[in-house]
């Protein structure tokens, strides 16, 4: 059973215009994309900046608009972790408060219990109990993403969106975050979207995948598929890019 | 240059300048060596002496008396400009920026057009409505500082609308206002108390000013402005019927001026 | 070979805080005419500074500098303003990592391109640069010279930008181009363009090239010789084959452990 259906997504933002009794133009920045991810499954979407991987990732979520298409989500409360760990924490609260922050507003959960599942949500993404009191400008980039990652597994969620979660963190952290991406899908049974341009670290985590360019999806198929033997031109270019194919 | 172990001068001189002149005023509040209003023709232009540190006036009324009750009233209307005009320009701005629309754009021109007022011209028209006075003083100089800090506030809402821990707080499930004020407003705070502490020394400018002119606080209530008024038929005479409320007032506004310099 | 970059000993610390920090230790480098070498590290690892500092870039009164960088007989650490200049834009060019910010908005790309021959080669006329000009924008692999000359940075791609940085960097064809990050905020398939254009570069013209990157598998690509930097000391250098089949120390076999393995 799909944890989330898009169907045929379509989405257009409004042009700067340049006079004021010009009509308003549209660039339609996803052209109708359509795809399912199962139960615990990890899909992951290919693509350079600019083809609409992001507007695609926050459009899932509700946080975008959406004109024509459907998403359907069977998991609640699905969740983001976003590419950039300074701004996806708020700079002013503690961690404490970040973390209970999905408890306060979605639960009748009291303080001790809250806390009691905070404590145990840092111990399962490797941080310790002092981080509590903490606020994010006092975290390298590998623990603000670690935080990330708690605050998104607060409700059980069944679906994770991750746009780049690790391409902004050291190369040796990486390797570290995404053990542990893997290694809570694993254990909480997770679906996730995982977005980014990296070739090589989608073909760690996920077994199938989507190629997308322009706000279209390209070309898609399980990893052995779309690694040794890529259809589409556009999904030549990019292995050819990463060291993949000659 | 950050100044993590040299002690902050600025700071401290303000810090110093403000407490010199808002002691006395907040203890003005509630009471004063002389009565500030009755004449005691007796003391008419006495010079500064032991019982009378600023000399009297010519209405022989202690004129340090009168400083402070002066400055408490100017004191408590620059407060309470800031605070209504905060409270009310946060209002606006957080919410125009958040909702943007037309509303926004409504708003925004209304802003405008109160802020293309001098705040002076803005109170003349609200005393000529309301009558001169202190409470109508405050009411026409909170109105008058709404507009600037609706458009700081509005401005930096914006700003951080577009941070990711505001999708992220949606995605916790926090409603809009949650967001905006729990969420938003703690990180713009450095921002809003510098604006606040400039609003406080417009303020007390203002009223300065319109004291001056007649048009604020009445005889025989004191306040710095209308202490400036009375003493200007007496400049050469009895200069310091002048100059003690000037530098009260030179001196606060600077105090506060070093103060949120260093704030900001 | 003749050596063209020599730095020995070269310390860098920061004194903007109370205490002072050290960010660079002791650091030993050369680079020969015609080699391109990689400098490889993390965020905090000191290699942007130590590129910076062998441009003489590094100026701020905050940062002392101690050791020696000798580029074809100027000490760049210790050589005066004017010194450096001569240098500059002359026998030795940089790339930064962000090509918009490192333009100028409001120039048109030819005349940026020109501008270090305008400095360093006045005697030049003004078609005899726009022919250069064109001819090395032609070199970057840019299609439309003519168009590209004429047009403004905004109206470029990323790719294309970096490209133009390359051209106005190789236009008065320097002995060494020091190029920080100059692929890291590219596209992955631009990426790759650009690191072949620059191995171009070196066949073409025989200038060094000394790449700073985090990216080792980019860096053994393109490079012949890589240090690896770790919190201001580079803990291995040599041949980048070797580097790369057999490294020796934790840190460099933590750097190749954490590119993710792809087994086809």
């Amino acid at each position: 059973m799909a944890i989330i259906q898009v169907k045929d997504l379509h989405i257009s933002f409004k042009k700067e215009k340049k006079k004021i009794f010009e009509r308003q133009q549209y660039i339609e920045v996803l052209k109708g994309i359509s795809f399912s991810i199962a139960e615990n499954e990890i899909l992951g979407l290919v693509g350079e900046s600019g083809c609409g991987k992001t507007t695609l990732a926050k459009a899932i979520l509700g946080l975008i608009q959406v004109e024509t298409g459907a998403v359907i989500h069977r998991s609640k409360y699905p969740q983001m972790i976003f590419q950039d760990p300074t701004g996806s924490l708020n700079p002013s609260k503690t961690v404490s408060f970040i973390l209970q922050e999905p408890l306060k507003n979605c639960t009748n959960m009291r303080a001790a219990e809250r806390l009691e599942k905070v404590k145990w949500m840092l111990g399962e993404v490797g941080l310790s109990k002092e981080y509590l009191q903490r606020y994010p400008g006092e975290l390298s980039g590998g623990q603000k993403q670690r935080v990330s990652i708690a605050q998104s597994l607060m409700l059980g969620s069944k679906f994770l969106v991750a746009d780049e979660p690790v391409s902004s963190l050291d190369v040796t952290i990486q390797a570290q975050v995404l053990n542990l991406i893997k290694d809570l899908q694993k254990r909480h049974s997770l679906s996730i979207l995982f977005i980014s341009h990296d070739l090589r670290v989608v073909y760690q985590l996920c077994e199938r995948v989507m190629i997308m360019k322009d706000g279209l999806i390209v070309e898609s198929g399980t990893r052995n598929e779309i690694y040794k033997n890529p259809q589409n031109d556009y999904t030549k270019k990019l292995l050819k890019s990463a060291g993949l194919r000659d | 240059m950050k100044k993590t172990e040299k002690h902050n001068y600025n700071l401290i001189l303000g810090i110093v300048l403000t407490a010199i002149v808002l002691i006395p005023a907040v203890i003005g509040i509630f009471y004063t060596p002389y009565d500030t209003e009755s004449m005691n023709l007796a003391l008419k232009m006495a010079s500064p002496s032991f019982s009378h540190p600023m000399g009297c006036d010519n209405y022989g009324r202690d004129i340090f008396s009168r400083i402070m009750k002066g400055s408490s009233i100017t004191f408590l209307i620059g407060v309470g400009t800031v605070f209504w005009g905060s409270l009310i320009g946060t209002l606006v701005g957080a919410f125009t920026a958040y909702y943007g629309g037309v509303v926004d754009e409504i708003l925004m021109r209304v802003n405008d057009v109160i802020f293309s007022f001098p705040s002076l011209l803005l109170a003349l028209v609200f005393v000529a409505i309301l009558g001169p006075g202190t409470y109508q003083v405050l009411f026409a100089l909170a109105i008058a500082f709404i507009p600037s800090y609706a458009r700081v506030v509005r401005g930096e809402f914006l700003r951080q609308k577009s941070m990711d821990y505001v999708q992220l707080a949606r995605l916790a499930g926090a409603k809009d206002l949650r967001i905006m004020f729990v969420h938003i407003l703690p990180n713009i705070r450095k921002v809003l108390i510098s604006s606040i502490l400039i609003g406080f020394n417009n303020a007390v400018l203002a009223e300065a000013g319109l004291s001056f002119l007649g048009i604020g606080v009445s005889p025989p209530k004191a306040s710095l402005g209308s202490m400036l008024s009375d003493a200007q038929t007496y400049l050469f005479s009895k200069p310091e019927l002048a100059l003690f409320p000037g530098l009260t007032i030179i001196i606060m506004v600077l105090g506060i001026s070093l103060i949120s310099k260093e704030v900001a | 070979m003749k050596r063209i970059l020599r730095v020995e000993n070269l310390s860098i610390e920061f004194h903007d805080h109370a205490l002072a920090e050290k960010v660079v230790t002791d650091l030993n480098l050369d680079i020969f005419e015609g080699e391109i070498v990689g400098l490889v590290g993390e965020s905090g690892s000191g290699k942007s500074l130590t590129a910076m500092a062998a441009a003489g870039l590094l100026s701020r009164h905050d940062i002392k500098k101690s050791g020696i960088i000798d580029f074809d007989g100027t000490d760049m650490l210790s050589a005066e303003r004017a010194e450096l200049r001569k240098v500059q834009g002359n026998k030795l060019s940089v790339i930064f990592q962000e090509p918009m910010t490192s333009l100028n908005p409001l120039k048109k790309i030819g005349w940026q391109v020109e501008e270090s021959m305008k400095i360093h080669m006045p005697e030049m006329t003004a078609s005899e640069r726009k022919n250069r000009a064109l001819e090395v924008l032609l070199q970057v692999e840019l299609k439309e010279p003519e168009r590209v000359y004429n047009s403004y940075p905004h109206q470029l791609s990323g790719g294309m930008r970096q490209r133009v940085m390359i051209a106005a960097a190789m236009a008065i064809t320097p002995k060494l181009l020091i190029a920080d990050e100059p692929t890291t905020a590219l596209d992955v398939t631009v990426q790759m363009e650009i690191i072949e254009l620059l191995k171009d570069i070196r066949k073409t013209y025989g200038t060094s090239i000394l790449f700073i990157s985090h990216d080792l598998s980019l860096v053994s690509i393109l490079c012949d010789r890589v240090a690896v930097m770790k919190n201001g000391v580079i803990v291995e250098s040599g041949n980048v084959r070797e580097i790369f089949d057999f490294p020796k120390h934790e840190y460099t076999k933590k750097l190749i452990a954490s590119i993710p393995v792809v087994e086809l």
